[in-house]
């Protein structure tokens, strides 16, 4: 098996990785929360690949056809997507407070604006 | 025929309770049926815990779809256990709620708060007794997001941007806990845990397995918070609002806790964790430091519920310890101290809203001369902060018993040493509250003569008489935390 | 938007049909690929394209805020109510075999309830995001 006979694995953990990368190096909170989701997404893509056979058709079972897909995986990342699209949704919600709030998006301004008034840690 | 379906309608009714405060939208109306199905939760889960102890674990296939390839609830001595601590304080911060969620939160929010609640211990019970592994990321998410908005409805606008952080890192944390599964998936092909218990021993594909072994790690210690992922939790318990706090800290990180024991000993078995990869002693060394470093932090707090934010991160290392143990003192240590932390991090947080709604805040200086101003409030967390240094007659003392038993059964005399040295901090930063609340003269913060409501000082008393009653009468705690330690040591050979 | 003919023109020919579309996706999910997530998500967007050419107020007169935050509860009730029903009828809960005197015909009751009830609270919660986002941001700027 050659190192891209995976080819799919490749791109999980690209995405995987570049995801993380931008949640952690961004200031950004809607950049942060991009990052997120294609750390997500990235997860969908490690469940689904496997679970599609070359050659494999929807699992109903009829006659000529032998070789089933494995629906599961599908199920489950529907609910997966389900819950990103939630985590998203809520977290833009968030971000859109903070604007309100702080009247500003990046991490190290808001941050300088709690310390400027006293609070923080 | 009821009591078999308790297992479903454990997690169900609270979750029904959700839509249909939606419905009513009257703050009134959505408050008894918030409490109403917490309470309902409660009582079935103490039935479980008795059921459970007679007969042996419980088993319930959703939809009449037989395991493995069916989603089971599964009901076992340490899941009824757990049941009871999240149902239990869920319903006691669901009645705090009543004046507390009220005076914090505008009137048009009121019925969200209690459809969050509702959906947050719908969560929080979900995860801990289903026995599927996906079904398990699931209610974990519908408890993270809820508790994100919960705690993003804190007054004050650094509550956003706690919120903020903690659905970041509880983001991470869940999408690494569900990497692993995916990868214990793609190895055994199941995802029922039982199962995977079963499958994984058989399985050829070992890096992957310790691959999701790694994932499943440290996703669940950022949402457990264990050092040094905690960064998220001082904030976020800071900022909440009051009943929150305490919902959050009382259950949240314990559920992590469990969910951690349920996949090194349930699954993965002791073999891998403690053999392949040296995780007892990453695990020892992480909490180690986070109760030094922690309890240390805590000293300097002013606001307190930063102070015994702090506290329990601390707390959380002494639950670690016990697990990174692997004994049955080590486990039934760390299982009994899951639940004495819970009633008393509820306690205090209970408490310390009643402080924060008279004095409007709960800092250093408005509880100078407490104990002549709000003498309940002040007794009762001096209790408490018994409890949480472990003296000998509360809650917090059992555990302790328990952790130094399995140090010294390990041979390990310094730890045994080390834990009583650790609990000296705890002295040091109750003693701040001690000096202030008796020692001081009131200040100009310092709240009036008069308790906090008697609707949210009831709960709060009830839970802080809880650790006193936990310290004494350890039967049912120990004897059901030592029946979770041998199931779980038991479970996996 | 409203101005624009062509917009407005082609909006109306096709919301029609994305609705229906969605009620076929919907229902196909019985045989086919679709469901009530999909469903949801495509009937949401028919109302939200109204939303972009004709405006927030005129979708909001269309679809009013206490109806849509009333369908993101009662699909989940729904959802929740053919689980409690299994129990009733005598068997777990979420089993759909006791639905029916027939266990196929059962399952195919139980889980075309249950991608009913998804559909509304998709539909719901889609629409409730978009008002929530557009309408705070109008607000603002009105301010």
């Amino acid at each position: 098996m050659s190192a891209f006979g995976h080819y799919s694995y490749w791109i999980t953990v690209l995405l995987m990785v570049a995801g993380l990368y931008i949640v952690i190096a961004r200031g950004n909170l809607i950049k942060k929360l991009v990052g997120l989701s294609i750390f997500q997404t990235s997860v969908y893509l490690l469940y689904i690949a496997p679970g599609k056979l070359i050659g494999g058709t929807a699992p109903i079972i009829a006659d000529g056809f032998r070789l089933y897909t494995n629906p599961l995986p599908h199920v489950l990342i529907l609910t997966a997507i389900v819950v990103g699209v939630a985590t998203l949704a809520l977290g833009l919600a968030i971000a859109v407070r903070i604007r309100e709030a702080y009247g500003s998006i990046e991490e190290d301004e808001i941050l300088a604006a709690d310390r400027d008034s006293g609070g923080g840690a | 025929m009821t009591l078999a379906h308790l297992p479903a309608l454990v997690v169900v009714v609270p979750l029904l309770a959700a839509p249909l405060v939606v419905l009513v939208r009257r703050a009134a109306a959505a408050w008894a049926i918030a409490t109403a199905a917490c309470a309902f939760s409660f009582a079935a889960a103490i039935l479980l815990s008795a059921e459970v102890a007679a007969h042996g674990p419980m088993s319930y296939h959703l939809g009449n779809w037989p395991p493995p390839w069916g989603i089971e609830y599964r009901v076992d001595a340490l899941s009824a256990f757990v049941l009871v601590l999240v149902s239990g304080i869920g319903t006691a911060s669901a009645l705090y709620a009543w004046r507390s969620a009220a005076a914090e939160l505008s009137r048009d929010q009121l019925y969200l708060y209690y459809v969050m609640h509702c959906l947050c211990v719908a969560g929080l019970l979900g995860m801990t007794v289903t026995g599927d592994a996906f079904n398990l990321f699931v209610f974990m998410e519908i408890a993270s997001l809820s508790s994100y908005v919960l705690i993003a409805l804190g007054r004050d606008r650094r509550a956003l941007l706690a919120a903020y952080q903690y659905l970041i890192l509880g983001t991470i944390g869940a999408t690494f806990y569900v990497i692993g599964v995916g990868l214990l998936y793609l190895a055994t092909g199941t995802l029922n845990i039982a199962d995977l218990a079963e499958r994984l021993p058989q399985t050829a594909s070992t890096r992957a397995v310790l691959a999701a072994l790694a994932f499943i790690t440290v996703g669940v210690s950022l949402k457990l918070a264990l050092f040094p992922l905690h960064f998220w939790l001082p904030n976020a318990y800071a900022y909440a609002p009051s009943a929150v706090t305490a919902l959050l800290a009382a259950t949240a990180t314990k559920v992590s806790v469990y969910v951690l024991l349920r996949f090194y000993f349930g699954v993965f078995g002791l073999r891998l964790v403690t053999e392949t990869l040296p995780m007892a002693e990453i695990l020892l060394v992480l909490s180690l430091i986070a109760i030094v470093t922690a309890s240390l932090v805590a000293l300097w707090q002013e606001n307190l519920k930063r102070l015994f934010a702090y506290s329990s991160v601390a707390q959380i290392g002494y639950i670690t310890l016990g697990v990174s143990m692997a004994s049955p003192d080590g486990l039934t240590a760390a299982v009994v101290h899951l639940f004495n932390h819970g009633i008393t991090k509820g306690a205090l947080f209970l408490l310390l809203g009643g402080v924060a709604l008279r004095a409007g805040g709960a800092t250093m200086g408005s509880v100078q001369g407490l104990g002549r101003r709000m003498p309940l409030t002040s007794l009762a967390i001096v209790i408490a902060g018994l409890s949480l240094i472990g003296v000998p007659g509360t809650a917090g003392f059992v555990s302790k018993w328990y952790l130094v038993l399995g140090a010294i059964e390990a041979g390990r005399w310094w730890l045994a040493g080390f834990v009583v040295a650790t609990s000296l901090i705890a002295v040091a930063y109750v003693w701040r509250f001690v000096e202030a609340a008796y020692l001081s003269e009131p200040g100009p913060a310092t709240p009036g003569r008069g308790e906090a409501p008697a609707a949210m000082l009831a709960p709060a008393l009830a839970l802080a008489a809880a650790c006193v009653f936990f310290g004494l009468q350890t039967s049912w705690t120990v004897g059901s935390a030592r029946r979770a330690a041998e199931l779980l040591l038991g479970g996996v050979p | 938007m409203k101005r624009q003919m062509v917009l407005r023109v082609v909006g109306k020919l096709f919301i029609p049909y994305m609705l229906l579309f969605a009620l076929y996706v919907q229902f196909h999910g019985d045989f086919g690929p679709g469901g009530g997530f999909q469903a949801g998500v495509i009937a949401a967007a028919a109302i939200i394209l109204y939303a972009l050419i004709f405006g927030l107020p005129a979708a909001r007169r269309l679809a009013p805020d206490p109806i849509v935050e009333a369908m993101v509860a009662l699909g989940v009730l729904l959802f929740a109510g053919v689980g409690v029903a299994g129990i009733v009828l005598g068997g777990n809960y979420l089993d759909y075999f006791v639905l029916d005197g027939d266990p196929v015909a059962g399952q195919h009751r139980g889980i075309f309830w249950v991608e009913a009830g998804v559909g509304i609270t998709v539909t719901g919660v889609m629409l409730k995001i978009f008002y929530m986002f557009a309408g705070r941001g109008r607000s603002l700027d009105e301010r």
